[in-house]
């Protein structure tokens, strides 16, 4: 009797296949799956859950991102259901080699695709030459990897917007993924570079790929790195910050909602937060397509073990982040109430899913994340927010929250990158080098277009 | 990883490429202890069983075969037979293939003409066999580094000859040139001329020109021997006025290579900076780093316009201290330095002219915070134009150079290189305006009177276009309106 139920709990676990696109894609992948080995291995006397329950979970993490046997043979340690395409060699090998330094996880070998030659920042060279020309290998290493799930629930992209191969062939790719799987859900996870800095031509690249995964993505979830770079400083407090921090704290937001929860949406029934499900709450209008995380509290490893958190305090705090926009618990502006139409504008939401992690689940007040005015008249009553709970302890914090939003959020820094990519683009700079490839000033304008749509359609809210 | 042929033409560019091959060598072995063939180290070297006639090449493969001998990816070509025939009896002959060598007797008498025009056509089809056998060592072949000088006749002329049979025949394959521009007091007389003829082919041909000017080169090396007595005495004094200088870590210097110290001539440490920065440009498409910079991503940010491609370059720090208190606030001075005029590679002041993109290529112990931070603290007294306010590409290389902890090698595209081609420009119209010397071109096959008046065209073309952009500076074209949305 208990193996039968085992047996169903395990085969009804939606598997993600996670796609690693470019320098950027493929270090973050690298920490993420470390990341899912960790929260799954983590010392029972650290979760705060029974031992039978710590072992379900294990197994939910590990089947929804790993495999742990093929028809053949058994691994000696889980693969991760991941797809790794890069342009050139020099990444890949270097987070394979850390997987499998670890001795708890690997990528399996026949998943990963590189060339010798990188699209040198050039979303043309990227979307026009490397995709096509990669297209039948890459999508036939997902088509392989999508075999061995028993149960597909999606597709997470991780890619950069400022290089050319993340954002070129990811582009490309979420498009051909889009034709192969018309029904599966998927999510593309976007870096947003920094103000300055990294890649001179980023605004064009960034365009061009949130316009096309606009057309083909089912959500794109925006991470900024001048937010996440913010957070390093003062919340973390290093001193010192490489892209590997910046990379740790994005793979927190990320495993605080991908990780299993359990919604109960319906009495007597708990459900798994199937990833599509999520995405569908989520996203409940094809023009409203950008997520953003809010997390709280964030903070270093030593600070962890002195503080106490109330529920009733953290979300007090979530919810002013998600009201006045914050992308972090410190330097909320206080001053944002919800629209009584006198003082500052508040963020607007379409739809919000809330994560809870930790002890003392039951009878927290989330009603606050409902209130109809978060939302735009044409959103039912008390169907704005979703909230998964999950009782066992998340990377040691005793009590944390996830917010996923789709809301106005992303929007002022989109506004400000279509502004800075539309001023060179008016004299004409670097166009040349994407016409090379094959793109017109005309894509470039499409591409303006789309975008300029999303931003009026998100302020109309 | 993609590979790159370095083509060495005439005295100037052998000298320079023998000092990168030097450097390289030495760079690799302090990386690469175990002496095995990797990645890194195939994108300049094959890798050899001399002890064959014409070896064929061991691959790469897993990367932990070892190195039997090391082929430089490298052509020789120069019409007078004097250094390279030193090079070739020289500590570095092994390193070089003498299939893949051309040399005269006669020399090209400082005479773009000769150089470009007879001996181009003349070597045309050896040139192209020669880089064809190179290229087929390739399994990928991004770029070519062409390095020559511009005064004399054989580098200017036969190197933009190189340039053009590249153009034609790997049109795919980045063309990267390293020129050496002559000081106003340059004793070849006709240096002017050879310059603004070649000058015009880099223009039109080259995807990237790295100009240097061996005014800077002097300046920098004085600059250097300033703070390192021993440099010109040959004896090590250790405390200076500057403080401790660590000892062999110079940027001139090439202390650990093959070639020993004695053997020094007066030109090696300033092609030294030279080929340090070629090593530097490299680094991050060679070794790994948090964010790394591919050739093709160096004109991709750096080249809006596809004519504007002169990239002043700088490198600091020159030396190393050795007081380790110091560190930190060297991380910033580092910075700060080049930026500052006497660290340039050519004789002008970027701070004072307009940018239009600017790439920080950063080795060693530096992290991304660091390298934002001089950003923000550096941006307010430099100048960029107005559509590309944040026009900044970073590379993260983790290998540091040999004997320092870290070193930053900036590229700029600035409206200040107008006021080199300004200086050249006059000096070859004190010449032109009087035909002076005109008859000794124009006496060779090929060569006709409009070259000379269609290279100045270019040229001019080539100031104005940079000074149109630098009057953008105080007075920005007003904005086009973004794209309105219907509703």
């Amino acid at each position: 009797m208990f193996l039968i139920v085992l047996i169903l709990t395990s085969s009804c676990i939606m598997s993600i296949i996670t796609l690693q696109l470019g320098q950027c894609g493929n270090q973050i992948g690298g920490e993420l799956f470390t990341t899912f080995i960790k929260d799954a291995h983590a010392k029972p006397s650290n979760v705060q859950v029974s031992a039978n329950r710590n072992e379900q979970y294990t197994e939910e993490v590990i089947s929804k991102f790993f495999t742990t046997e093929s028809q053949s043979d058994k691994f000696d340690v889980p693969q991760a259901r991941a797809v790794l395409v890069d342009m050139e060699p020099k990444v890949i090998a270097q987070i394979c080699t850390e997987a499998k330094r670890t001795g708890k996880w690997m990528y399996p070998e026949k998943q990963q695709f590189s060339q010798k030659r990188g699209s040198g920042n050039n979303w043309a060279h990227g979307f026009c030459v490397h995709g096509p020309r990669v297209k039948e290998k890459v999508m036939n290493m997902i088509q392989q990897e999508a075999e061995k799930c028993d149960n597909l629930g999606g597709f997470l992209s991780l890619t950069s917007l400022a290089g050319g191969t993340g954002s070129g062939v990811g582009a490309y790719v979420t498009q051909c993924l889009r034709d192969e799987f018309p029904n599966s859900f998927i999510l593309n996870q976007v870096v947003w570079p920094y103000h300055t800095g990294e890649v001179i031509v980023q605004n064009y690249n960034a365009i061009l790929t949130l316009s096309h995964l606009y057309q083909s993505a089912d959500a794109v979830l925006v991470m900024e790195n001048d937010h996440l770079h913010r957070i390093c400083t003062q919340l973390l407090n290093i001193k010192k910050i490489g892209f590997k921090d910046i990379n740790n704290v994005i793979c927190h937001k990320l495993a605080s909602f991908l990780l299993p929860a359990v919604t109960q949406k319906y009495t007597d029934h708990r459900r798994s937060n199937a990833f599509g499900e999520v995405l569908e709450h989520l996203v409940s209008h094809p023009d409203y397509k950008l997520l953003t995380i809010k997390n709280i509290p964030q903070m270093s490893d030593t600070s962890k073990q002195f503080c106490t958190y109330q529920w009733h305090g953290l979300l007090k705090h979530l919810r002013q982040m998600l009201i006045a926009d914050a992308s972090m618990e410190e330097g909320i502006d206080w001053q944002v109430h919800l629209g009584d139409g006198s003082g500052i504008k508040h963020n607007q939401s379409l739809a919000n899913a809330l994560f809870l992690r930790g002890k003392d689940l039951d009878g927290i007040d989330v009603s606050s994340f409902s209130d109809p005015k978060l939302y735009p008249s044409w959103i039912l009553p008390n169907t704005g927010v979703a909230v998964y709970k999950q009782p066992r302890i998340f990377n040691d914090y005793e009590k944390s929250a996830a917010l996923v939003t789709n809301s106005r959020s992303p929007i002022g820094s989109l506004n400000h990158m279509i502004g800075k990519a539309w001023n060179m683009f008016s004299s004409r700079a670097y166009v040349y080098q994407y016409e090379k490839h094959g793109l017109t000033e005309e894509d470039f304008l499409d591409s303006f277009v789309t975008l300029e749509q999303v931003v009026a359609n998100y302020n109309t809210l | 990883m993609t590979q790159s042929i370095v083509v060495q033409v005439g005295q100037c560019g052998n000298q320079i490429g023998c000092q990168f091959w030097d450097l390289a060598l030495r760079e690799h072995a302090a990386v690469n202890k175990n002496g095995v063939y990797d990645e890194p180290i195939s994108s300049f070297f094959r890798n050899v069983d001399s002890r064959y006639n014409d070896p064929v090449d061991i691959p790469v493969g897993t990367g932990k075969g070892k190195i039997k001998s090391l082929k430089a990816r490298a052509i020789l070509v120069d019409m007078e037979e004097g250094v390279v025939s030193e090079m070739m009896k020289g500590p570095l002959r092994e390193v070089f293939d003498f299939k893949q060598l051309i040399t005269d007797v006669s020399g090209s008498g400082n005479n773009w003409a000769v150089g470009h025009k007879m001996y181009g056509v003349q070597y045309h089809d050896q040139l192209s066999e020669v880089v064809r056998r190179s290229a087929e060592f390739c399994d990928c072949l991004q770029c070519f580094f062409i390095l020559h000088s511009m005064g004399g006749g054989t580098g200017s002329g036969l190197g933009t000859y190189v340039l053009n049979l590249l153009e034609e025949e790997y049109p795919d394959v980045y063309r990267f040139v390293t020129a050496v521009y002559p000081s106003a007091e340059d004793d070849v007389i006709t240096s002017p001329y050879n310059s603004v003829l070649a000058m015009r082919e880099l223009t039109e041909r080259a995807d990237c020109i790295l100009p240097v000017e061996n005014q800077a080169l002097v300046d920098i090396v004085n600059k250097i021997s300033e703070a390192i007595p021993s440099l010109k005495t040959g004896k090590r004094t250790y405390n200076t006025v500057s403080g401790d200088i660590k000892a062999n870590t110079a940027i001139t210097g090439s202390d650990g290579g093959l070639v020993k110290p004695k053997d020094e001539k007066p030109f090696d440490s300033m092609n030294n900076i030279v080929a340090n920065l070629l090593l530097n440009m490299t680094s991050s498409a060679r070794f790994e780093g948090s964010l790394n910079v591919d050739l093709n991503e160096i004109t991709m940010n750096l080249v809006p316009f596809p004519r504007l491609h002169y990239l002043v370059s700088s490198q600091s720090p020159l030396y190393a201290t050795a007081d380790v208190n110091l560190l930190p606030r060297q991380l910033d001075q580092m910075f700060s330095d080049a930026f500052s005029k006497d660290h340039q590679l050519m004789k002008t002041d970027p701070k004072h002219s307009l940018y239009l993109a600017c790439a920080l290529m950063v080795r060693g112990d530096v992290e991304i915070s660091d390298v934002r931070r001089n950003i923000e603290r550096l941006k307010g007294s430099l100048r960029f134009i107005h559509w590309n306010q944040e026009g900044w590409k970073t590379g993260l290389c983790s290998v540091p150079p040999v004997g320092q902890p870290h070193s930053l090698l900036t590229l700029a595209n600035n409206t200040c290189v107008q006021y080199s081609f300004i200086d050249l420009r006059d000096r070859f119209l004190k010449l032109y305006k009087r035909k002076a010397h005109i008859h000794h071109y124009t006496h060779i096959t090929g060569m006709e009177a409009e070259d000379f008046s269609m290279s100045l065209e270019s040229l001019n073309s080539i100031i104005q276009e940079y000074a149109d952009l630098e009057k953008q500076m105080n007075n920005p074209s007003p904005p086009e309106p973004r794209l309105q949305v219907l509703t």
